[in-house]
């Protein structure tokens, strides 16, 4: 009981990173990608200019750094938890996205879009009350 | 919801999952990380280097990513993010059939949840 309370502490810990550190990488990378602008044409010339307009961007880079630390997170919890654990529980990231396309991007989020974030929630909950990991406990 | 969009969201969806099954079956493979320190998780993606799931991993989460910063470019991130998330469902199928983990009726029902949240989101 106590090695479930413990392995349940270290998962949600990790699953907190990966979600700050997604959800922040993900906001950025929009928010600097607008600055970059639409890609416009298919050509290589035109789709290599664009991407090396993409990597003079600061901002970007910023979101290309946290979505490392993501990614670090992630290495960290699959050494022990299901994938099909940890990946549902993150979903919990789509809430702190909406509010921040809300709030830092001046994004419009319909009362739809509001409802399905929360049923996002239900569902992470439903999924956090099974054991991390099957392996060990099938 | 454009064609355009529709085809790039399903790039990023594919890729993106198959990259985290084959990074989820790469950390697998090095074992749980027992301590946290910064020298033993320094090892431990060490460890995590040399096996070659984790850069076939990388190489589909490239894929992803590239598509992702192409589609932000003229789709919102309020509609692309969410929209993405159908990749729970496709992700708990390739955990149950090509990482033969246990996913119970609960962990499903959470799954179908957030599929329904994620329709409504696409709305």
């Amino acid at each position: 009981m106590s090695e479930l309370k413990s392995q349940r502490g270290k998962t949600f810990t990790l699953l907190a990173f990966m979600v700050t550190f997604g959800s922040c990488g993900d906001v950025l990378l929009s928010q600097g990608m607008k600055q970059i602008g639409e890609l416009r044409s298919w050509d290589p010339e035109a789709a290599v200019a664009f991407f090396a307009r993409a990597f003079h961007s600061g901002t970007i880079w910023l979101a290309i750094a946290l979505l490392v630390l993501f990614l670090v997170s992630s290495m960290l919890v699959l050494s022990w938890a299901d994938f099909s654990y940890v990946s549902p529980a993150s979903a919990i990231g789509y809430v702190l996205v909406a509010l921040m396309g809300y709030f830092f991007l001046g994004e419009h989020v319909p009362t739809t879009r509001w409802i399905g974030v929360s049923l996002i929630c239900v569902g992470v909950f439903v999924v956090g009350g099974t054991h991390p990991s099957t392996k060990q406990n099938p | 919801m454009t064609g355009r969009t529709a085809l790039f969201i399903s790039i990023v969806v594919v890729a993106g999952q198959l990259g985290d099954l084959s990074l989820s079956l790469a950390m697998k493979t090095v074992g749980e990380i027992k301590r946290f320190t910064p020298l033993n998780i320094l090892r431990f993606l060490g460890r995590g280097l040399r096996v070659k799931w984790l850069w076939i991993g990388v190489g589909l989460m490239t894929v992803a990513f590239f598509s992702l910063l192409v589609l932000l470019s003229w789709a919102n991130v309020s509609m692309v993010v969410p929209a993405t998330a159908v990749s729970y469902a496709v992700g708990a199928l390739g955990a149950q059939f090509l990482l033969g983990e246990q996913v119970n009726r609960e962990r499903w029902i959470g799954v179908i949840i957030v599929c329904i949240g994620v329709a409504l989101v696409c709305v």
